[in-house]
């Protein structure tokens, strides 16, 4: 941990948040023409674009499903969205994400519908600031039902955190960098279940607590920005 | 060829005997184009190209690295593009295809040869240190003509670039040192008639295509011939014409959208 700088003074985070305050989120529905549904996102610095093919045949067919559809999210970072140039191409790390996320996914879409099928969920970070996991699959979500994809529910993801031995939602760089904790988790929000959970850092269990429910509230809040998103296209689509 | 296409390829031919494109468009006109720098914060410089339909995002990052011995006190600069599955069901994602590869050696060769990037300005200790620059692109979605998208794109992102000597520790930073860019453009020849600005169903049909990058002057800097058909000699002098028509609109364009 770094001591140099400090992260939180007198309740008021580096960039001037609250400590259960969001970054800015602005979600935009239907961005690209080719997909079948698309969602452009925009949470703090982070960039990020989600774009859905299918359900169509899984390919290679020994991934096919005889009883219900796969989802194959694939997770991608821009050799440019990092203060220095990654390697283009999955590494270990992005197909971890692309793993969880997929598996979050899975758990709301009505996969029984499509059998032998693959929903392709392609997302990929423009401009990465700390949280690009959750803003993956918050835009992945929004992009499902873009792609009229029958769904349980719309999930959302938010993170939470501890900074100098303070529990606060949504870390963003430096935060994450020198901070203690990091707990990104993904709900349902209708039902209240756990798509996805991870932690790395120290928290005790009073402290895990206290990130978890804060983590869940920023879900819901996200929640609501993901649903008005979604209505402004399809409102405006009635209007023209 | 399947069915969908050969019917497209059908309607297509019907409407260009009578001098018309699917979008309406005349045969020596471009889609309209859209420029937008600064999009990505992280990056040296980067902008978002849309023609049409087809959407690109080029980003330059910078590195401070080894010259080549053969050109000790050159920066040097390298291309990637990516087809990212994101901008059509045909992409697939893992290492570049034979498409992604040529993309990017086209867009690599028109801005290296002509010289734009000054690359005696970007050494810092001569056979020691120079600047690199990677230029990477992005298909977002792909609506046909992807080269010109590309190189737009790449230029926008290289002229609001910022050389991150801070980061470094070697001074402040500035801008990246560049000359005046050639402006490409790519037309497709089917059943006879040639198009600028081919939209992805054009491509699919086309029999040629023809790219050329002209400059301030309206010289020729670049071209390049693709697809196993040919043209005539004639159709050639008339692609360079409505090339260098189409280009120094473009150029004014993108000079706007950097506020030049």
């Amino acid at each position: 941990m770094n001591t140099e700088i400090k992260l939180i003074d007198n309740g008021k985070r580096l960039d001037g948040r609250k400590p259960d305050e969001l970054r800015k989120i602005n979600i935009e529905v239907g961005v690209l023409h080719r997909a079948e549904g698309s969602c452009y996102l925009e949470w703090g610095g982070n960039k990020v674009i989600a774009a859905i093919y299918g359900p169509r045949e899984a390919i290679p067919r020994h991934t096919q499903n005889p009883l219900r559809a796969i989802v194959n999210a694939k997770y991608n970072m821009a050799a440019f969205s990092v203060d220095e140039r990654k390697r283009p191409g999955p590494d270990r790390r992005s197909r971890e994400i692309s793993k969880v996320i997929s598996e979050a996914l899975e758990n709301v879409i009505q996969l029984e519908k499509y059998p032998r099928a693959s929903i392709d969920v392609n997302i990929e970070v423009l401009d990465a600031e700390a949280g690009t996991r959750c803003a993956g699959l918050t835009a992945a979500a929004v992009a499902l039902v873009d792609a009229g994809i029958p769904m349980k529910d719309i999930p959302v993801a938010c993170a939470a955190g501890k900074i100098e031995d303070q529990v606060v939602l949504d870390l963003g760089k430096d935060e994450d960098n020198y901070g203690s904790a990091d707990l990104p988790v993904a709900i349902s929000p209708r039902t209240g279940e756990i798509l996805l959970l991870q932690m790395d850092g120290h928290l005790t269990l009073e402290e895990f607590n206290k990130a978890f429910d804060l983590a869940i509230k920023g879900c819901h809040i996200i929640s609501d920005i993901q649903k008005k998103a979604i209505m402004k296209k399809y409102q405006s689509d009635v209007e023209v | 060829m399947t069915i969908t296409p050969a019917i497209k390829k059908d309607y297509l031919v019907k409407l260009a005997n009578s001098g018309k494109r699917a979008d309406g468009r005349r045969f020596d006109e471009f889609r309209k184009i859209e420029i937008k720098t600064g999009i990505v914060l992280k990056a040296e410089g980067s902008a978002r190209v849309k023609i049409g339909n087809t959407q690109v995002v080029a980003g330059i990052k910078m590195d401070v690295g080894e010259p080549y011995p053969d050109t000790p006190e050159q920066g040097v600069m390298s291309t990637a593009a990516e087809l990212i599955p994101l901008a059509s069901p045909d992409f697939e994602s893992g290492p570049p295809r034979e498409d992604a590869i040529e993309l990017a050696r086209v867009v690599d060769r028109g801005i290296r040869e002509s010289e734009v990037i000054e690359v005696d300005k970007l050494c810092i200790e001569p056979k020691e240190k120079v600047w690199i620059i990677f230029i990477d692109i992005h298909i977002l979605d792909y609506d046909g003509n992807l080269f010109d998208a590309a190189s737009l794109a790449s230029l926008a992102a290289l002229m609001t670039s910022k050389v991150p000597a801070k980061r470094f520790e070697l001074g402040e930073d500035y801008p990246l040192p560049l000359k005046e860019p050639p402006i490409s453009c790519t037309s497709a020849k089917y059943n006879g008639v040639v198009v600028i600005d081919p939209a992805l169903d054009e491509e699919e049909i086309a029999e040629a295509r023809l790219t050329v990058a002209t400059d301030q002057n309206g010289d020729i800097r670049a071209m390049q011939k693709g697809l196993n058909g040919s043209f005539s000699k004639d159709e050639i002098n008339k692609v360079i014409k409505v090339s260098i028509d189409n280009g120094k609109k473009i150029r004014e364009q993108l000079y706007n959208s950097i506020g030049k």
